[in-house]
């Protein structure tokens, strides 16, 4: 059974992905790995899903007839928490959400989608939230 | 009517574009710092000390008073926003705030917590005006035995009756005394504790100690902590309220600053006990009133608290200026720095260096004003601060430890000295001893040992001599009640934590941490 890893995030970048996958979920017959990651070093992080949210996607996914499992996890880069998920699981995709940076921004902050793209034994697919 | 007259001149000094422009920075950096939670305003002022050696003492104390109230109010909306009270002053408005902002009112409990720590400051200070003077011209009289007597009387407070182990009190107060210790005695020109270090002989300055026990040991426990699940912050514009807001809150205004002044005036400083009493009052009056919405997020419960820990603020002046007693935190370390431009506290400031303290008072109400004009706008902004990760936060803090240290004597010894520091206020922290009885001791050590020294003197060496004045015998009764009193209610009564249990409040383990 296919399975595919999506990095997922409570706004506009993580809806795009998600949608994508359920589209590629439905289209290969496979399951869908939820993952919503953080790096733990803030004292609030937007990104981070509480449980409420997550309860709710879980409940939405199934309602719609999908294999589904929702993941938190906490650790060191967001990127190498996605890539782990991915290998646990035998991913045969992961889809993130790309968000528009200035090559300052990356920087300074790095960029997660980059080392999901590098680090990746799978496909990966990037997907834009619709402008 | 007199300190009135001095009072403006005091605006005189303050109200120059300068010195505003430091008043500005003052109450921005506070608010800045005060919004993280674990860096405090005693952290900023210490961290910021060395930064203004430059500057003339009347703009660098303008600064510290900004910092200050700024940091006062930067803790408050920590509290309401996200639940995690940056010191104990702020846990009582944490408990009806954070209800009310997840009831959406987030804006209405940021505006009562700011107007109230607005007029509670300014009603504060005037009250400082007022007594502060009176108490200093009784107090040049007072001899060096009853002196030592009140110094004994703030330290056994602060220690003992001051949050929750006398135990743990006691240990950091003489932890901190022996650091007092160390260097030459200046009667016999002997050095101790020096390990024949002549670094040492010269006492480790106060800045050092007070950087590295707040700024490095508070830097090291995050580091040991980095990664803890993320918060979520209840999204805030404008902090604004409505004529029934107001009306409810002008009453628990009142009361909470009628608290927290002669709390924070007595040489016993702490805002704990008189949020507590405010808090409770408020309840039991809503519901008398059949009002009652604590529990729910009741706009008194957030207006009563706040007032009174922005009072007891403001009277922790009268004793840093009349006695030169500090006994919180930022007024001992606002203490260190008086000492620092060379300026001696006690009795005698107020006449010895009027411009100084009147400038300072006037600026305390500037600040004041200042913050209710910055801040209320900038709350969403304040909000965004939280997202900083540590990481890059605590570099920024541990450059201003080291740039601190090394700039207050130029050797490279006391960055040694700063580790140290820095791994003792790690212990500290890890075995949950407060920090304030060690920099009190630290500060008040050598003064009372000067004191001692004297009084012992005027007796020939006879023990006596130490309760030779009516006034000294006085405050020995004091301390003996406030030592034997906690000891009998508890006792017949249960202890604070258990009553606040009882009243509903749920103080858990993480808010206990958070408060630490």
């Amino acid at each position: 059974m296919t399975t595919i890893v999506v990095g997922w995030t409570p706004d506009e970048y993580g809806e795009a992905a998600l949608t994508r996958a359920v589209e590629e979920a439905r289209l290969r017959q496979g399951r869908v790995v939820v993952v919503n990651a953080t790096r733990g070093d803030a004292l609030v992080d937007e990104r981070y899903a509480d449980a409420d949210q997550l309860a709710r996607l879980s409940a939405e996914l199934t309602e719609a007839g999908l294999e589904v499992d929702v993941r938190r996890s906490l650790g060191g880069e967001v990127g190498d928490q996605v890539l782990s998920v991915a290998e646990e699981v035998s991913a045969d995709l992961v889809v993130i959400g790309l968000r528009r940076r200035t090559p300052v921004g990356k920087l300074l902050m790095g960029s997660v989608a980059q080392r999901i793209l590098l680090g990746a034994e799978c496909a990966v697919l990037a997907v834009k939230p619709q402008a | 009517m007199e300190n009135l007259g001095l009072l403006m001149d005091g605006f005189g000094a303050v109200l120059t574009a300068e010195n505003l422009m430091y008043a500005v920075i003052g109450v921005l950096l506070g608010t800045f710092v005060g919004v993280l939670p674990g860096i405090g305003p005693a952290m900023a002022v210490a961290l910021l000390l060395p930064v203004t050696y430059g500057l003339d003492p009347i703009s660098a104390f303008i600064m510290f008073a900004g910092i200050y109230y700024g940091g006062m109010y930067g803790g408050s909306t920590t509290a309401i926003l996200l639940n995690t009270p940056g010191e104990s002053a702020s846990v009582m408005t944490a408990l009806e705030g954070n209800l009310m902002a997840r009831a959406g009112r987030a804006a209405q409990a940021l505006a009562t917590a700011a107007i109230g720590s607005f007029i509670a400051g300014t009603i504060g200070t005037l009250l400082v005006v007022f007594f502060a003077p009176r108490l200093a011209s009784v107090a040049v009289d007072i001899g060096a035995p009853s002196y030592f007597a009140l110094m004994v009387l703030a330290i056994i407070m602060v220690t003992s009756v001051l949050g929750g182990s006398p135990l743990r009190g006691f240990i950091a107060l003489f932890l901190g005394l022996t650091i007092g210790l160390v260097g030459l005695d200046l009667n016999t020109g002997q050095t101790r504790l020096s390990f024949d270090q002549p670094l040492l002989a010269g006492r480790i300055d106060v800045v050092v100690v007070a950087v590295g026990i707040f700024a490095l040991g508070e830097a090291l426990w995050i580091a040991a902590h980095l990664r803890r699940t993320p918060l979520h912050v209840i999204p805030v514009g404008r902090p604004w309220m409505s004529g029934e807001d107001l009306k409810r809150s002008w009453g628990p205004w009142l009361r909470g600053t009628a608290y927290g002044f002669p709390f924070g005036a007595l040489p016993a400083g702490g805002a704990e006990i008189p949020t507590f009493l405010s808090y409770i009052t408020e309840k039991r009056l809503a519901a008398r009133k059949g009002r009652d919405e604590f529990g729910q997020g009741a706009i008194e419960g957030v207006a009563g608290p706040e007032a009174a820990n922005n009072a007891s603020a403001a009277g922790t002046f009268v004793p840093l200026l009349a006695l030169g007693l500090p006994v919180t935190a930022t007024s001992a370390v606002m203490l260190a720095a008086l000492q620092s431009y060379g300026i001696e506290p006690g009795p005698s400031l107020m006449t010895d260096q009027p411009e100084l303290v009147w400038a300072l008072l006037a600026s305390l109400l500037i600040g004041n004003v200042l913050l209710l004009v910055l801040n209320l706008p900038l709350a969403p902004l304040w909000a965004k601060l939280l997202r900083i990760p540590r990481p890059q936060l605590y570099a920024g803090i541990l450059f201003f430890a080291a740039l601190g240290s090394y700039a207050a004597n130029l050797q490279a010894f006391d960055l040694f000295l700063l580790i140290l520091l820095g791994l003792l206020g790690l212990m500290m922290r890890r075995f949950a001893l407060p920090v304030l009885p060690l920099i009190l001791g630290v500060i008040l050590g050598p003064l009372m040992e000067l004191k001692l020294r004297e009084a012992m003197a005027l007796s020939r060496g006879e023990v006596s001599g130490l309760w030779s004045e009516p006034l000294a015998v006085v405050i020995y009764v004091i301390v003996a009640i406030v030592v034997i009193v906690p000891l009998v209610v508890r006792r017949v009564r249960p202890a604070p934590a258990a009553v606040a249990e009882a009243e509903g409040l749920h103080l858990t383990a993480e808010d206990e941490e958070n408060v630490r």
